[in-house]
């Protein structure tokens, strides 16, 4: 299955003579680079420690709430734990790790040497790391008026008017805005880089209709995020104007909306939530058929499905809105909007299966992990049906269940097959392969943990009880539940640990991968694990989605049945 | 085991250029900040509790906005000229959009002027004041970014540093300023046709 | 779903079936106080039975996809015994791809017209003439109820009568906010409804049986959004009416108290709160008229027992971290004799 050497039979020599670096140069290298696979490791190892980070405030939050009228925290802190948490994950763990993966990825799948734009691409990934910083600074220099400072305390998504600076004084939501908004400029640049890299920088024969569909989900992403990101900051430089310039964008006593607020986030946080999963659909759409030994099952309509999801997406916003009292015709609107884009999500569920019937499956690390995300974003798809029905929102939204389901999507599809992608990648970047029995203990702590802390989670929501408190009452009968939840996230802090050491040990002591560990057939398996500086040392030319399926198996090449 | 293998092909591959693509992008992106200011500005038409009103207060900017708009053209002939290795005369053109920019932004500062002190309307007055202040002030910069960058190519063309392989980026900002004139062709219509 | 067609007294009966035989809702969901799945109220029978379709059809769409998923992961496992083949490689087929992109359609569209359905039987209810109008004002960590034409005002503790379904009186609640955005959400009578400042929201609640409905703040509103909890007193006709009879006088003197009232009023008390017949008329707290009928202080979280009253007074801030009421600074004498005071506020 492993070659030694790599399909287009070029071998780099060129570092075999040089002196070994200094600690110093190898950082100036590092800080200097301009080269997408070094940026995308990067951006990754930035977004793993932030994961940490946030995790921990996670437990900080579970281990409060693990039994009612608990005193762990005040409700002060726990404020700023649900803040931070949740904007931690989305900005400086779930972004980045995706645009880690997208840089490393991309150009090898379409054939280049790098992403279009170099120097944006690192001034990108260095402006998101001062957003990250800064948002984090805060715990140490939030001070402001009253001393009220401090991290901020508003919820990731900061509904005005609680913003203003009349409830809200001292900068800690300003740390806040400011966070985001410069993660937001990284984003655009980074999603403006990948997709020019993909309409201009295919290499030879690479029609849009032949790129791996990887490529495609990050396509759609890289859309969502020009259309989206540029309303949350906007909403943020209303606020801003609101907070210092005296302005009145939210301000209810002038006559200001509360709702627009909320109009003009979901515009963003609705697509935005998109903009993650969708690459996790990448990454499983390149990893199932590689596992199952079959080509993935009906690609066109995985490309017009994709498609169809982003546009949709841009309609569904007020969803998150139905408690709002918008009135029955928007209430219907977007219930209807809603429930219509689960009919291209499901297809590329089954689209999925199809690839694996009549495979020849191996239970890779990767493949547990992408066998797992199918089985719960099927569950999380079904409780955002549940959830779209407006009347049972009326019940539903402000709860637990929300929680529950947004973290089934967040965790159980998004996280589950980030994992996947690491095991499956890992070769590709640091040419040793991961261990499979460290993976598997992972993967089985991981995904014990997550379904006692996450499927439990849905039952206090249906029992009544919303989110964002930092305590509950005894007589509701919350508390076993709660119990359980948080004896979840004891299991998934131990996944994480096996994952790290994992990582780590692989790194200095794994297996040699060599170019092509897992036998698969997109171009970055056809140079050398991890690729010389320069990816490719001649350009490919490509008659078919497959290159390397053709080039292993002449008689039967993809590009004799493809349309 | 051999490269990949390369079929001779029946058409060149030719792909659209990064510039173009990439300015594109960031339009795409940029509309989108500008439409949720628009739409603020439209949804609190009529709803200052108090304030100057903006048929009160506004005059229509008709000779700032034929500056503007001209300066699209001037610029558009400054790229043609640059594609045929004319370099003075794209120098020239190039004068003429930051000059017609430069008229545009003195006529929106005079506006503003006469709107603070003499009519008593800020940011923070009313909703109005607000959304006007913001909308017209993000267009404003997007010009100054513009006029700056367009500034910084007249300077590079009147010192010889410039030729016909420069055509392509000079295309490239003049999207971007195509872009700005754009906007305000909205700008004005919501502002000062609609609104009033 | 014809049930939500027939006569009221036909609906009971296949609610309580529905209720305790579906499987995908244990019996044990429903015993919770603040349960959705315990309805008793119109909207929030309602709301239950489309969860009871929307949860059967996801359900069925769980079991099917679940099952082939699993189905096919069994049964194309590579096996030890098996050599390293590679299978037939299948790009697609037109005929199946269609067929589950119209399946899921038609069960969206039926999804759809049920929701849709229950959403306008909802929202467009006609209001009967009957109807109680109560205005909801959400404060930072409290609720202020008024009774326009009743001429009461209170706080925290909302009592209504209860609706015979052969003769409705529903409550028919205004909502809007004095400061951030908040929550009504009473989960045995209706969904939530927000409660936005600048903005005027309506639901309405009709609980069927006498009893003590629990409910609290479901949007974030700042630092004690957990404590703003919701107390709905449904009333039989009579209990309700005297309720209002009392609420609707002014304030109770007693001799005894003249020494704690007068503290009351020549403190910053009357700054924030209003006692009926008096200077007081603050409105920034709640009104303390009839303080001492109340169950609970401080929106719920404490139950109202002169002891822990007397704390409250001294300093809020330990019994609910973050209120908005300041500590009163009050010596020890002053603070017994308020304390004792407003004890006697029926």
């Amino acid at each position: 299955m492993a070659d030694s050497v790599p399909l287009t039979g070029a071998l780099d020599l060129t570092s075999a003579h040089e002196r070994r670096p200094l600690t110093l140069e190898i950082l100036h290298a590092w800080v200097t680079t301009v080269d997408h696979k070094k940026i995308g490791l990067m951006y990754i190892g930035y977004a793993l420690i932030f994961l940490v980070i946030a995790g921990l405030e996670a437990i900080v939050m579970r281990v409060q709430l693990a039994v009612p009228q608990n005193s762990l925290v005040s409700p002060q802190v726990f404020n700023r734990m649900f803040t931070m948490h949740g904007t931690t994950m989305v900005f400086f763990v779930g972004m980045p790790i995706l645009f880690g993966f997208g840089n490393y990825l991309i150009p090898l799948m379409l054939g280049a040497r790098d992403m279009a734009f170099p120097r944006l691409n690192a001034f990108s990934f260095w402006i998101s790391v001062f957003g990250g910083l800064l948002l984090y600074f805060s715990f140490l220099g939030g001070d402001g008026l009253y001393g009220a400072g401090n991290a901020p305390d508003v919820g990731w998504f900061a509904y005005a008017p609680l913003t203003a600076k009349v409830f809200s004084p001292g900068h800690s939501t300003d740390y806040w805005t400011l966070g985001i908004f410069l993660s937001g400029i990284g984003s655009i640049g980074t999603a403006l880089n990948i997709v020019t890299t993909i309409v201009v920088m295919r290499c030879p024969g690479m029609k849009l209709s032949r790129m791996p569909l990887l490529v495609w989900l990050y396509l759609v992403m890289c859309f969502l995020v020009f259309i989206a990101v540029g309303p949350l900051t906007a909403a943020q430089i209303m606020l801003s104007i609101d907070r210092y310039l005296g302005g009145h964008f939210f301000d209810t006593q002038a006559g200001g909306s509360a709702v627009l607020w909320m109009h003009f986030f979901w515009i963003f946080g609705h697509p935005e939530v998109y903009v993650l999963v969708l690459p996790a659909f990448g990454f499983a759409s390149e990893i199932i058929p590689v596992f199952s030994r079959k080509a993935i099952f009906g690609y066109p309509a995985m490309v017009t499905a994709s498609v169809a999801i982003g546009f949709i997406s841009l309609s569904v916003w007020a969803h998150h809105m139905f408690t709002v009292g918008m009135g029955p015709g928007a209430n219907t609107f977007f219930t209807l909007s809603t429930m219509i884009i689960a009919v291209p999500t499901g297809i590329k569920i089954f689209n999925w299966v199809a690839t694996l019937w009549g495979g020849n499956i191996r239970f890779t690390t990767a493949m547990l992990f992408c066998v797992a995300f199918l089985f719960q974003f099927l569950v999380a798809g079904l409780t955002g049906i549940m959830l779209s029905a407006s009347p049972f929102n009326w019940q539903l939204s402000g709860s637990y269940f929300v929680v529950a389901h947004f973290h089934y999507v967040l965790v159980g599809a998004i996280l589950f097959t980030i994992f996947a992608a690491f095991y499956y990648w890992f070769p590709k970047m640091s040419g040793r392969m991961m261990s499979e029995t460290l993976g598997k203990w992972h993967f089985w702590l991981f995904l014990i943990g997550f379904h006692l802390t996450f499927d439990f989670m849905h039952i206090p929501g249906m029992l009544g009880m919303p989110r964002r408190i930092y305590t509950y009452e005894l007589d509701r009968g919350w508390g076993v539940w709660n119990l359980i939840v948080s004896t979840g996230a004891v299991f998934q802090a131990l996944a994480i640990a096996c994952f790290v050491i994992n990582l780590l040990r692989s790194y200095f002591k794994g297996k040699i991968a060599g170019p092509d560990p897992w036998d698969a057939w997109t171009l970055e398996w056809s140079t050398a694990s991890p690729p010389p500086v320069y990816n490719f040392a001649t350009i490919p030319s490509v008659q078919s989605r497959r290159p390397l399926w053709d080039l292993k198996h002449p008689e039967d090449s993809d590009s004799k049945y493809e349309l | 085991m051999s490269t990949a293998s390369i079929t001779p092909r029946e058409q060149p591959w030719i792909l659209p250029s990064r510039g173009v693509v990439g300015i594109s992008c960031l339009i795409v992106a940029e509309s989108a900040v500008f439409i949720i200011f628009v739409v603020a500005y439209i949804f609190y038409l009529g709803k200052s509790i108090s304030g100057p009103n903006p048929r009160d207060v506004l005059d229509v900017p008709i000779v700032g906005t034929i500056c503007l708009l001209s300066s699209s053209l001037a610029a558009y002939l400054a790229v043609g000229a640059l594609r045929r290795n004319k370099v003075r005369i794209c120098s020239l053109w190039l004068a003429a959009t930051v000059l017609l920019g430069s008229i545009f932004l003195a006529g929106t500062a005079r506006e503003w002027y006469q709107l603070i002190y003499k009519d008593g309307l800020t940011i923070r007055t009313n909703l109005f004041g607000t959304t006007f202040y913001s909308l017209v002030g993000l267009h404003a910069t997007h010009v100054i970014v513009g006029l700056v960058m367009l500034a910084l190519a007249l300077t590079f063309t009147l010192f010889g540093r410039v030729s016909e392989a420069h055509a392509q980026r000079l295309d490239v900002l003049s999207l971007y300023w195509h872009f700005v004139d754009a906007v305000w062709v909205v700008v004005f219509t919501v502002v000062y046709v609609l609104g009033r | 779903m014809t049930w939500l067609i027939l006569g009221e007294s036909g609906l009971f009966d296949l609610r309580l079936v529905a209720h305790r035989w579906l499987l995908s809702v244990p019996f044990w969901l429903s015993e919770g106080r603040t349960s959705i799945f315990s309805p008793k109220g119109t909207p929030a029978h309602f709301i239950f039975g489309l969860s009871m379709f929307v949860l059967a059809i996801t359900a069925g769409i769980f079991l099917a996809a679940g099952g082939v998923l699993t189905y096919v992961l069994i049964r194309y496992r590579h096996r030890a015994t098996d050599s390293d083949y590679e299978p037939a490689q299948i790009y697609g087929s037109t005929q199946i791809e269609l067929s589950w992109t119209v399946i899921p359609i038609l069960v969206v569209v039926v999804l759809f017209l049920t929701t849709a359905r229950v959403i306008f039987n909802t929202e467009y209810a006609r209001k009967p003439r009957e109807a109680l109008d109560v205005i909801v004002i959400g404060h930072q960590f409290w609720w202020e109820f008024r009774y326009p034409k009743l001429g009461i005002v209170t706080a925290n503790e909302l009592h209504i009568p209860v609706s015979d379904p052969h003769h409705p009186t529903p409550t028919y609640l205004e909502m809007s906010s004095s400061d951030t955005d908040h929550s009504f959400w009473v989960p045995q009578l209706a969904g939530k409804m927000d409660v936005i400042p600048n903005r005027v929201n309506v639901m309405w609640i009709d609980p069927e049986t006498p009893g003590l409905y629990l409910g609290q703040c479901a949007q974030y509103c700042g630092t004690q959004h957990a404590k703003m909890l919701l107390r709905v007193y449904g009333q039989s006709r009579g209990d309700f009416d005297t309720w209002v009879a009392q609420q609707q006088q002014a304030e109770k003197r007693d001799a005894s108290t003249e020494e704690g009232r007068s503290v009351f009023l020549r403190n910053a008390c009357i700054n924030c709160h209003a006692i009926a017949g008096t200077v007081a008329t603050g409105r920034f707290g709640p009104d303390l008229t009839h303080l001492a009928g109340r169950d609970t202080i401080a929106s719920g979280a404490v139950p109202n027992t002169p002891e822990n009253l007397r704390k409250w007074i001294d300093n809020p801030d330990q019994m609910k971290p973050g209120c908005l009421m300041p500590p009163m600074h009050l010596n020890d004498p002053d603070l017994n004799a308020v304390t004792a005071y407003l004890t006697t506020l029926h």
